[in-house]
């Protein structure tokens, strides 16, 4: 526990150390599209849960610049990206990669949506095989019944 | 019976992931750098602007790699620590001084303590983005061919120098390893 | 002395929810009318003892009693008295007050509105409530008492989160727990009728409009912090898949799923098991919700001050409510008579896969949610899920909801011919696909598969709604009578699901069309940007009560015709010496311009963001008319009726059951 109260602290202390937000320049609209795109999609590292586009942090500020120089310099998105990968590890990816560990997650939804739609047809199936409504009402029922029958009678009288 | 206790048995299995989720820190993000050769760098040294250091100056001995900064408050507490370590210890200790002026990390290892053999100035920060930093103070253990072995961050406390850091150096650095 | 009393009062309560569970328990399995008879006036006790202890905070913060830690932590003598009062729900332990204040009101709510429940149903009902409150009042003397003392008493406070002090954080966190905590209504019911074995439609009926009222709270809490995000963060972003509104999300869509089982389950007697079983789910969610929140074991950017501790409390109450509540279900569900049956073209099986929509969504919501943890926990390493992951996802999930909407209103229950149903929508699904085609090819150059995809189903939703209103119409002499006549129910649906349509039109274009530029800009700088001109005509120094601010002064053209003036504010609270972006904006229906300054650079000059964001007000204009829909509905004539018409209709539909 307080070993996570210094680490929060000192995140915080490294977040107000000079912050640069110096706009970028493009000639190319599309390498423009592309480094935006980029930006949106990594995580910034200091940060609760911003991307890179987000954040004010000096360190997002600096691989901003590492990106923006990287797209001039034309290199392409999974370049970048796995320059990125290699030094901080999957987590800076706001897209999980497609791998084994991750098809879980990918394919997890239509998963479920399967099942559901199997659950869906063996029920609808199911009920329309039943045995109609009961006919008989049990002790209880049969009671209330009596009793609201009385009450519905007095009240006619009234 | 069976398929009424399934959302049971679900629930069962959230809760299994958050016991588990409880007992860590979602902060803290391992680095892939972990039994991969350290990024290699050439830098000028903190202290003179002509001389260079660089990785292989550190290789053929276990060494230690810590990342700071004279604005980075948490390095403040992490300091006396490194000096105390280093006058005790013979340890390879090499600095990386991150995104900082000379002027002030100059005066900052006069007023605490100069533990490090030499501090690399990274005045850009290039070679602590090759080196995955993002939270300063880091540690590197790195071994004598040059692997990184071990990464801590964020201050060191004495707990983890005397329990983790100085016993994984001197594995690293007996011969039989 | 007074926030002890506050602290006596929280004791108290505690007493009170305990007598609140157990007595009516007891009193319910042996039939003991006196301590059945408990449950209303107790509850109510209950409720004026949370109220006091709020009262007592609110102010012991409007008084500026710094020797209570959480005011010390939360407020500062300079803080406006308005955001001294959401300070009171700003951190960690007010808001879980707030949370118990909300469990009881509504509690309290039912003991009013409940002549018509049988005894024992009710006493269970409370009794449930009752011990949810026991939980976390508990869970708050224990852990997280607000009224804790600070020894030495410090001079002043350190300031509420700048990021809560605004407008819209009054009122968010209250109405989001109103929804939250809403469904523990639903969930009362359903462990009461899971408890007593009756797991007849007349729970459904009775629960439905609690249910509603909640799912109303929850639309407009989960819209209000939408948009507070969107002009507070400084990003114009307006949803960010954070754990923190996933947490608020999951709770709606089952809520949403649950409103619809439970038309089923009332009106046919049908998928009266599920509808238990979503009804505890959603307060599951709600519970799993706080434990997100508050126990950090996930990432979030405005998550409260986490504690591992505080968090396996929680876990344990969530064991507990939920395991039991499940093992309950488990136990009880087998012997549930089956309903009345459908053929599978029928409203039912559309209502059946509109349950199962929500429910794939929100387990989606869910595995991303929560995979960081999974696979960490499976040795897979680090990794994050963020908004990428969940438009790619969740989207495709969704997009049958809109198909499905437009059907269910016009299918009949039991059976109905599908032939009949094509020739009335055939021509509502041309009319859709071309209209859309024509606005999107007209209006958009560029994204335009999406828009019109989105476009289309919007018109899609929006027709069939209308046209399913007007078949009701159909056969009637006097169409304004026939008007009247129809239940306001149907009203609440058709403007709800109207609602679903602006939200899409809004989402939509807002994603597909939004453009900003990041721009550095000195006094007297002029940009052209998505046919308008600003020009920065000033920055100015200026202070509030506790921040000191730059303000840029940003006058707005189109074609050379004066539209606005934008002020947007670089603040630093002083106290915590924290920045924060003020955005200007010039909101309209079909547009937003907004902008929001950066930083200062070299010289004069500042980076500054604009945006133009079209449509982008239709998101929370939607959910206004979904929650005006949900409000509708819970006031529909047929669940107020008098105690004796409804002895009526008993009799009636009890006399239907014994037909063959």
């Amino acid at each position: 526990m307080i070993k996570t109260g210094v680490f929060i602290l000192f995140l915080v202390l490294n977040l107000s150390a000079i912050a640069a937000d110096d706009p970028v320049e493009f000639k190319n609209p599309e390498l423009q599209k592309r480094y935006y795109a980029l930006i949106e999609e990594i995580r910034c590292l200091v940060c609760q849960n911003q991307s890179l586009a987000d954040s004010h942090a000096d360190l997002a500020q600096d691989l901003r610049n590492e990106i923006y120089s990287k797209v001039l310099a034309g290199e392409q998105d999974d370049q970048i990206v796995s320059f990125l990968v290699e030094r901080y590890g999957d987590f800076v990816l706001y897209r999980p990669p497609l791998t084994k560990n991750t098809w879980l997650l990918w394919f997890g939804p239509f998963v479920f949506m399967l099942i559901g739609i199997i659950f869906a047809i063996i029920l609808i199936k199911k009920q329309s095989t039943n045995k109609a409504v009961p006919t008989e009402l049990d002790e209880v029922q049969q009671q209330r019944l009596t009793e609201l029958l009385k009450k519905d009678i007095k009240r006619d009288k009234e | 019976m069976l398929r009424y206790l399934l959302p049971l048995g679900l629930f069962f299995c959230l809760v299994i992931i958050f016991i588990y989720g409880l007992q860590h820190d979602p902060r803290q993000i391992p680095s892939p750098f972990i039994d991969k050769p350290a990024p290699a760098f050439k830098l000028s040294t903190l202290h003179a602007a002509n001389i260079d250091v660089q990785l292989d100056d550190l290789k053929g001995k276990v060494s230690l790699l810590n990342v700071w900064a004279s604005w980075c408050v948490a390095c403040r507490t992490e300091h006396p620590l490194l000096v105390a370590m280093a006058k005790d210890n013979p340890v390879n200790l090499y600095g990386l001084n991150y995104k900082d002026t000379r002027e002030d990390a100059i005066d900052w290892l006069k007023q605490l303590g100069n533990p490090y053999i030499e501090s690399a100035f990274d005045q850009t920060g290039k070679t602590g983005i090759d080196y995955g930093v993002y939270g300063v103070p880091e540690t590197f253990v790195i071994d004598k061919e040059g692997i990184i072995r071990y990464k801590h961050i964020g201050p060191l406390n004495k707990q983890d120098i005397d329990n983790i850091i100085l016993p994984m150096i001197n594995q690293l650095a007996s011969p039989t390893s | 002395m007074i926030p002890e009393l506050g602290h006596f009062t929280l004791i108290l309560a505690l007493a009170m929810a305990i007598i609140q569970t157990i007595f009516p328990l007891a009193g319910a399995a042996n039939g003991n009318q006196a301590w059945m008879a408990l449950a209303r006036p107790v509850a109510r006790l209950q409720f004026l003892f949370i109220s006091i202890a709020f009262g007592v905070l609110i102010y012991s913060f409007l008084s500026n009693d710094f020797s209570v830690a959480y005011v010390a932590q939360n407020s500062n003598s300079l803080l406006p008295a308005i955001y001294r009062l959401s300070a009171v729900w700003g951190a960690h332990e007010g808001s879980l007050l707030l949370w118990a204040l909300i469990l009881s009101l509504w509690t309290t709510a039912v003991t009013f509105y409940s002549k018509r429940l049988p005894v024992f149903f009710l006493a269970r009902v409370i009794a449930v409530m009752g011990s949810v409150s026991v939980g976390f009042l508990l869970f708050m003397l224990l852990t997280s008492n607000p009224f804790e003392r600070l020894l030495p008493i410090p001079a002043d406070g350190s300031d509420l989160n700048p990021l809560l002090q605004d407008p819209g954080l009054i009122i968010h966190p209250p109405m989001l727990y109103m929804g939250y905590v809403g469904f523990s209504v639903a969930f009362g019911f359903a462990i009461a009728a899971l408890l007593g074995g009756n797991l007849d439609s007349s729970w459904a009926r009775w629960s439905r409009p609690w249910t509603l009222l909640a799912w109303m709270f929850l639309t407009i809490g989960i819209a209000l912090g939408s948009w507070w995000a969107y002009y507070e963060l400084g990003w114009g972003g307006w949803w960010f898949w954070d754990p923190v509104e996933n947490a608020s999300f999951m709770p709606w869509l089952i809520g949403t799923a649950l409103i619809h089982s439970f038309a089923a389950t009332e009106k046919r007697d049908v998928f009266k098991n599920w509808t238990i079983l979503l009804a505890i789910c959603a307060f599951a969610l709600s519970l799993l919700g706080t434990f997100l929140v508050r126990s950090g074991v996930l990432t979030s950017v405005h998550a409260f001050a986490t504690d591992p501790e505080r968090g396996i409390f929680i876990l344990i109450l969530l064991g507990f409510f939920v395991g039991g509540s499940l093992l309950l279900y488990a136990l009880r569900a087998p012997s549930t008579i089956k309903g009345g049956q459908f053929k599978l073209f029928s409203r039912e099986t559309l209502l059946l896969f509109n349950s199962i929509l929500f429910l794939v969504a929100m387990l989606t919501v869910l595995l991303g949610t929560l995979y960081p943890l999974i696979a960490e926990a499976l040795g897979m390493g680090k990794l994050s899920v963020g908004a990428p992951y969940f438009n790619a996802v969740f989207i495709p999930v969704m997009a049958p909801v809109a198909l499905l909407i437009g059907i269910g209103a016009i299918v009949k229950w039991k059976q109905d011919d599908y032939k009949r149903v094509a020739r009335q929508l055939r021509f509502l699904l041309l009319a859709s696909v071309v209209i859309g085609v024509v606005l999107s090819v007209t209006f958009f150059d560029n994204h335009l598969v999406r828009t019109c995809a989105g476009i289309v189903a919007a018109l899609w939703v929006t027709f069939t709604s209308i046209a399913a209103l007007l078949a009701r119409l159909k056969h009637r002499q006097n169409k304004l009578i026939a008007l009247q006549t129809i239940p306001r129910g149907f009203y609440g649906m058709t403007i709800a699901h109207i609602g679903f349509a602006v939200t899409i039109i809004g989402i939509t274009i807002t994603s597909q069309h939004s453009v900003d530029l990041h721009e550095r800009m000195a006094p007297g700088d002029k940009v052209e940007f998505a046919d308008y001109q600003f020009s920065l005509e000033e920055l100015r120094p200026t202070t509030g009560p506790n921040f000191k601010a730059t303000e840029a002064v940003v006058k707005v053209e189109k074609n050379g015709v004066y539209v606005t003036d934008l002020h947007s504010q670089k603040r630093i609270y002083t106290v915590r010496n924290m920045p924060m972006t003020e955005a200007g904006i010039d909101s309209s229906l079909m547009r937003d311009i907004y902008i929001s300054l950066g930083e200062p650079l070299d010289g004069e000059a500042w980076s500054i963001r604009l945006y133009h964001k079209p449509f982008v007000r239709w998101i929370w204009l939607g959910a206004i008319f979904m929650a005006l829909g949900g409000l509708l509905a819970a006031t529909d004539r047929r669940y107020r009726l008098k105690v004796e018409k409804n002895n009526a209709a008993l009799v009636e539909e009890t006399a239907a059951s014994l037909k063959p």
